[in-house]
């Protein structure tokens, strides 16, 4: 690594540690209902407007079966309305290139996808959504997914607080001001940053332009245009991650230079890093909520890093061929070169954003490992928005369960008991992932159908179809995109993979909160530390170790298998 | 019932959203655009003295022509409507072959020994298939066969290279890059076709 | 800890053969279901039990990894049975005292023999010497000797007697001198003993909350890796790469926890055993894991934080008193007072200013014992012509001589007033002692606090645990001995209702309290305490309340409670670690074995250098198996709390059962690698 690589990243984790107080301080607000904003001379009338028009009691608070089915049915019917404006574009307005409906399989998979805060994309979309479905069907969920998620972690972080009550909020509450106080305001300034530096933001038609050399293009030389500032914005800050054009933020329209680049590596990580501090300073313990930062800060640093480096090898049989370093370019952009597309891949899949600078498909086995990896350990490091805290949350009542045994004592954590039935629901919600992950997965593997969209041979196959129900079941999105998943079975089993991994999760977590929340508060001096080294190590190994146990065996027949076969010369 | 007035909440903060989300705001971004960042927002055409859009300065082109400096191999050949990378496997004989193929072209076209080493970007296709830049050795390397073809001094066509030059920002973030659409314009006006 | 005297050793040859065929029966799938991590192993066992006939591996290789897989259902049931054997040989001795058949019951004043199972509860019963007593019960006439060997193992008998706090007497003990009439307060089959056969015998034994919490982590670890192997079949196929069933199985096996799944329920006995050995009988296994979470200790002062009496530790006169005199009065007064205090009065006053006990004549002395209604005690010197009184001396508290005093018209000068107080301000208790109407002094009887009672209060502290210390003396006596014993509270004057509330507050704060009683006024707070530990000589209603009864009616043991307490959850966590950490090697072992003869380039992923793919699988299963005896001391003893503090005790784990458990199969499979080659077993 160059220096300019390392100060790159020290300045990276420095803006994210220096932006952590104050908007930690301005989520807390936001999550109060009745907390002060900075925003409130903007916002506040549209907030009580809103609670007017939709007759919302701001007053009245949810318990956690409450609280989910108004989740539920707000997203359900959010992913109703967007399977229809996708299978309707071709009547709705704002459709300049006149495209067609999206074909029903894949708008069922896209509605879900985007619904779910997933966004893996089955589609191309400069070829197949229209400017109204991508503000309407597609952004619109970039915000309300997003919303979902940090009132899911809102709700959780009520139930370790509060004591001997029943309810963990509002969720309408909650969605509302998340959206208006927090979302809204830091998308606009999103959006203005990336517009400078060349992220368009306008309702032209394609543009038609006359290359330069024309003799090199055939047909027509066409720029797709849009709305893209403002949903790009979205797409990070609540890491969403759906491209407004097929190759991400490959694409120069969505990730012109370098600087936009760092901006939306630093929108990703934004939220889910501040929700570290309000979950501090809920509970009175911000040594905690740092703790957990740390933590998150530590496995990031390791796998980024690792993915640098052996992304860095290069490429072995670029060797009869000349080619300097044997650096691996292929399916990067040259502003970006390989720090900058590794840095990215590890920021995208630490936290639930799937978003790609980089073809993680054409990486090398091991570096194209570590995105995989981070997926499957949860999206725990950071996270999305909301679910990385709340998953974050699980792995530290497993792990203070599993080590604070080891203390003498009852597990508790932060005062609450965790007894049988909180580690049932976290164990439930860790199972679904895995039956998701490892069951569709090897399900698709077994099927004619799942092979036939292989893009690649040998490990490196079984490694794309590992990599599309990890990232799915995950909620990330980001793909190894040479798997062809746009058959009626893939469409569907991914969109199972993403609902499932999405709602059946949230119903253990809001359990766990809504039993949680009813104990009292046990105190007692000798407790479980929940701050220092040991603590970010105990919870860094057990992530670790879960995470490799799991899936060990089958990136070994991957990613690994395949790294030991090119060391020794074996093409695909 | 309850669950009833829930689905009707759900319905009207979903409409109600939608007016905000994906109307004011998309629409507020655009009117900001429009004042702050008027060339941005619209796209970074590039527009030539007959009025004609020629490109845009951020998407790649397609270069074929020796007297051209040429763009990064790309699946799609700079398809707008085909954004993409191969996603083929590093460890694909067909990649492989692709890279041999685009090396001995490389090579044979800008008369490189097979002695000297060659920059990666000239022979792996992006990740957007639209990469405007190459790296400044790509570039380099292929400057003495466009002074040979626009009968130019090698001399001057490196030292635009060198003008057209992207440092990285604040020599930390990016990579050296120079700009293929930009040097190849910059090489239209000052070597004009004749 | 003192050992009980009835101890039996886990490691007789007896026992262990009984664990042995008990390990056979275990086997019986219906009741190991409840295991569910061993149930998995066994139905692994008899999948390859099955393959040995039809798997294209060796039939060597399958009849030894069968082999092997059944050892580890074996090892497992039998650290269970080891466990239990010892409770189940005490609770037969146990049932050898449960032999009296008859009972003499009174029925309207007349005795009449019956069955004494028959007996009900409220019904009189008669024991005299040489009887065993039917059933639990109450004196509620006489008192007597009583020989409680057959439940304590205390050899030297006891006193049982009607009214007050020692009148509770259990069934299966024996009367050995004197008459009482028990009122029977338990049917049989629910008598104590009955209750403590089932509890050490682990019949009724129901997991613990945190048992059970553990056990679904281990069964969804079980889920998780059954799921992880068998989607790797699918991958298998798509990468050619065949793998035989015996292989998968051995691979799930090494893979799901059966090191703490096999040793589970051994700990949980284990402690409870661990409990009964030192004479604390508790009536739920909740009860043992509660007291690990205590954090207030409410004690009584007396009996354990101070010795159970009080001690003369001076003579103070008053004010123109002859030193002499006063030393000469108080043990005069004291010679026939065969309290304690009295002793140590007489003992003192000879020790200190050499004045002998003398014998006094009884036709001239007349000793006046301590009643309840004076609260003094004394002595009346009758004149030669036997009229009353030549001298009469008397000593007790203050307000009670100052009565005493008053009826006579006279009073307690200012200057001993103040003596009194200065001594109280000490924490002592100050005896006024007057002969006549004249006042001669204070005696100074003090608590002594017991020897390293302040050494552990810290080591309590250490553990932070909260002492609080329980008196009936007025607060300044109180602090002084708080003070001295160096608990962190304590509570003075001391009601037992306000025993209670203070049990409730400290709950209420979210703290756990355990403590200590007797009385029958205590059984409402040792009802609340989250850890209750009746003492055995207490009344039936406190043994009711308390949910563990100390057999040796020691309450400091509460201290020890607390350690087995902790030490059972300790054990349980260090093991499942060690378990789980054990995984890493034996996927090195596997995986690479499994996969190398379809690509040899897997290699440099053996990083163990294991001979061969099935000597790399076969020992990781031995060693699978192996670890489970080997753990199986562990287990029984428990990991020893030698630091104490959270965080140290934390490090300390982790370092030896998390990180040892990551490196110790490394060593231990690539050791059974070379035996397995020097044998050649493969």
């Amino acid at each position: 690594m160059r220096a300019s690589d390392w100060i790159e990243l020290a300045l990276f984790i420095s803006i994210l540690a220096v932006l952590n107080k104050p908007l930690g301080i301005h989520i807390y607000r936001v999550l109060d209902t009745e907390g002060k904003t900075i925003f409130d001379a903007i916002f506040k009338p549209l907030e009580n407007l809103t609670y007017k028009i939709c007759s919302i009691d701001k007053s009245k608070e949810q318990n956690w079966i409450e609280y989910a089915i108004g989740l539920l049915l707000f997203n359900f019917v959010g992913m109703l309305l967007t399977y229809f404006v996708l299978r309707m574009q071709h009547v709705l307005p704002l459709n300049p290139e006149h495209i067609g409906p999206m074909a029903p399989h894949i708008a069922f998979n896209t509605a879900i996808s985007f619904g779910t805060n997933t966004n893996w994309q089955s589609y191309i979309p400069e070829k197949e959504v229209s400017y109204f479905s991508q503000m309407v069907g597609l952004a619109f969920h970039n915000f309300t997914s997003a919303a979902t998620g940090i009132a899911l972690a809102a709700a959780f972080v009520r139930g370790i607080v509060r004591t001997e009550v029943k309810t963990i909020g509002n969720c309408w509450v909650d969605l509302t001001r998340i959206t208006y106080y927090l979302l809204l305001p830091l998308s606009l300034v999103g959006a203005l940053l990336l517009m400078s530096q060349g992220v368009p933001q306008n309702f032209h038609a394609y543009i038609r332009y006359l290359p330069l050399d024309s003799k090199a293009h055939e047909g027509a030389c066409i720029i797709p245009q849009g709305p893209i500032a403002s949903q790009e914005a979205i797409k990070l800050l609540g890491t969403n991650g759906g491209g407004f054009f097929n190759a991400n933020s490959a694409h120069p329209y969505e990730n012109p230079t370098p600087l936009s680049n760092f901006m939306e590596m630093l929108l990703i990580f934004l939220i889910p890093s501040a929700l570290t501090y309000y979950f501090g300073l809920s509970c009175k313990k911000l040594r905690h909520g740092w703790s957990i930062w740390l933590t998150m800060v530590l496995l990031f640093l390791v796998l980024s890093l690792s993915c640098y480096w052996l992304e860095h090898a290069g490429n072995p049989f670029f060797k009869p061929y000349g080619i300097e370093q044997l650096t691996n370019m292929e399916g990067k952009e040259t502003r970006f070169g390989i720090f900058e597309s590794t840095l990215f891949a590890a920021v995208t899949t630490a936290a639930s954003c799937g978003a790609v600078n980089s073809m993680h498909d054409s990486f090398l086995p091991l570096s194209g490992m570590i995105p995989l990896f981070n997926m499957s350990l949860g999206e725990i490091i950071f996270g999305g928005v909301g679910s990385g805290l709340y998953g974050m949350l699980l792995f530290v009542i497993l792990s203070v369960f599993l080590f604070g045994l080891m203390i003498g004592r009852t597990p508790g954590y932060l005062g609450k008991r965790i007894g049988a039935y909180e580690i049932k629901m976290a164990v439930l919600a860790l199972m679904i992932q895995y039956i998701l992950i490892l069951g569709m997965s090897s399900m698709a593997i077994y099927s004619s159908w799942g092979r036939a969209a292989l893009g690649n041979n040998g490990p490196h196959g079984l490694t794309e179809i590992l990599y599309a129900f990890t990232s799915t079941s995950q909620n990330n999105g980001s793909a190894f995109g040479g798997l062809s998943a746009t058959s009626i079975p893939y469409a569907i089993c991914l969109a199972l993979a993403m609902y499932f991994g999405r709602f059946f999760v949230i119903i253990p977590v809001l359990a766990i909160a809504g039993s949680l929340v009813c104990q009292k508060r046990y105190i007692s001096q000798m407790v479980f530390p929940t701050s220092g080294a040991l603590f970010v190590f105990i919870l860094g190994a057990t992530i670790f170790l879960l995470g490799a146990l799991s899936f060990f065996p089958v990136l070994t027949l991957g990613p690994i298998l395949e790294h030991l076969m090119m060391a020794r010369g074996k093409m695909f | 019932m309850k669950l009833f007035h829930s689905l009707v909440l759900s319905v009207k903060l979903t409409l109600l959203l939608l007016l905000i989300l994906s109307g004011i705001y998309p629409f507020t971004v655009y009117i900001l655009g429009k004042l702050l960042f008027p060339y941005q927002s619209g796209g970074s055409l590039i527009i030539d003295s007959k009025g004609h859009v020629r490109g845009s300065l951020l998407i790649g082109q397609n270069f074929d022509s020796p007297r051209y400096f040429h763009s990064r191999p790309s699946v799609s050949t700079y398809d707008g409507l085909n954004s993409g990378g191969s996603n083929l496997a590093p460890s694909s004989s067909d990649f492989i072959e692709r890279i041999k193929k685009r090396a001995t072209h490389y090579r044979k076209e800008n008369g490189i020994a097979s002695l000297n080493l060659i920059p990666a970007d000239a022979v792996c296709a992006s990740a957007s298939g639209l990469d405007p830049h190459i790296s400044l050795k790509n570039a380099l390397l292929q400057a003495p066969r466009v002074a040979k073809a626009r009968k130019a001094d090698l001399k001057a066509i490196e030292n635009l290279i060198l003008k057209n030059t992207q440092n990285p920002l604040a020599n930390i973030f990016g990579e050296k890059s120079v700009n293929v659409l930009k040097l190849n314009l910059e090489l239209d006006k000052e070597y004009p076709l004749p | 800890m003192k050992p009980s005297k009835n101890v039996v050793s886990f490691w007789s040859l007896a026992l262990i053969a009984s664990a042995i065929k008990e390990a056979f029966i275990k086997l019986n799938p219906f009741s190991l279901w409840k295991n569910p991590v061993i149930f998995v192993t066994e139905i692994g066992a008899f999948i390859t039990t099955i393959e040995m006939i039809r798997s294209s591996e060796s039939f060597s290789f399958t009849l030894q990894i069968s082999l092997w897989l059944w050892f580890t259902v074996l090892f497992a049931n039998f650290a269970e049975a080891i466990a239990e054997s010892r409770g189940k040989a005490q609770a037969e001795s146990l049932k050898k005292t449960r032999t009296v058949t008859m009972a003499k019951k009174l029925l309207q004043g007349k005795e009449v023999i019956v069955n004494a199972s028959e007996l009900k509860k409220g019904d009189l019963v008669v024991c005299v010497a040489g009887d065993t007593i039917p059933s639990d019960g109450e004196v509620v006439e006489g008192a007597a000797t009583v020989d409680e060997s057959a439940i304590t193992g205390e050899s030297a008998p006891v006193i049982r007697e009607s009214g007050g706090d020692r009148s509770a007497v259990t069934g299966g003990t024996r009367v050995i001198s004197d008459r009482i009439v028990i009122k029977i307060t338990a049917e049989s089959g629910n008598t104590f003993l009955d209750r403590m056969i089932e509890m050490v015998e682990g019949a009724k034994r129901q997991k613990t909350p945190n048992e059970i919490a553990l056990t679904i982590l281990l069964a969804s670890l079980t889920f998780i890796f059954l799921l992880v192997v068998l989607t790797l079949v699918p991958f298998l196929k798509y990468s050619q790469a065949p793998v035989s069933i015996p292989i998968l199985t051995s691979l799930t096996i090494c893979l799901i926890p059966t090191t703490i799944g096999g040793l589970l329920s051994a700990i949980g006995i284990a402690g409870i055993d661990r409990l009964v050995q030192f004479n604390v009988i508790a009536t739920s296994g909740r009860a043992v894991e509660a007291s690990g979470d205590i954090d207030v200790l409410l004690l009584d002062k007396t009996g354990t934080i101070t010795l159970g009496n009080r001690m003369a530790t001076e003579f103070i006169a008053a004010p123109g008193i002859d030193h002499y005199r006063l030393v000469d009065a108080a043990q005069l007064a004291s010679l026939a007072d065969e309290t304690p205090e009295g002793r140590s009065i007489v003992i003192l006053a000879k020790e200190k200013y050499g004045l002998r006990g003398r014998e006094v004549l009884d036709t001239r002395a007349k000793f006046i014992p301590f009643s309840a209604k004076t609260r003094m005690s004394g002595v009346d010197f009758f004149s030669a012509d036997g009229s009353c009184c030549e001298r009469r001396i008397r000593k007790g508290a203050m307000d009670a001589i100052e009565a005493y005093l008053k009826e006579m018209g006279a009073s307690i000068p200012q200057s001993v007033k103040e003596i009194v107080e200065k001594v109280a301000k000490n924490g002592g208790t100050p005896l006024v002692v007057v002969e006549g109407k004249e006042v001669l002094g204070v005696i100074e009887l003090k608590d002594i606090v017991k020897g390293g009672i302040r050494e552990r209060f810290a080591r309590l502290r250490k553990m932070g645990i909260r002492t609080i210390m329980i008196t009936g003396d007025n607060p300044l006596t109180a602090a002084a001995i708080a003070a001295e014993a160096g608990v962190d509270d304590f509570m003075a004057q001391v009601t037992p209702e306000q025993k209670l509330n203070r049990i409730r507050q400290e709950q209420a704060l979210g703290h756990l309290v355990a403590m200590a009683g007797d009385g029958t006024n205590d059984a409402p707070a040792l009802a609340q305490a989250d850890v209750g530990v009746a003492m055995n000589t207490g009344t039936q209603a406190a043994r009711e309340a308390g949910n563990m009864v100390d057999l040796d009616s020691n309450p400091t043991k509460l201290i020890e409670i607390v350690e087995i307490g902790k030490q059972l959850l300790v054990t349980r966590g260090a093991l499942t670690t060690f378990s789980i950490a054990n995984d890493v090697a034996k996927y090195f072992a596997i995986i690479p074995a499994m996969l190398m003869s379809t690509f040899p380039e897997i290699s440099p992923l053996n990083i163990m250098q294991l001979r061969t793919p099935e000597s790399a699988i076969l020992s990781a299963v031995i060693f699978n198996a192996l670890i489970i005896i080997l753990l199986i001391p562990i287990a029984l003893k428990g990991v020893k709390l030698k630091t104490i503090s959270a965080e140290n005790l934390l490090i300390k784990n982790i370092l030896i059962y998390g990180l040892g458990g990551v490196i110790a199969p490394f060593a231990g499979i690539k050791l059974i690698d070379q035996l397995l080659f020097f044998l050649h077993l493969v």
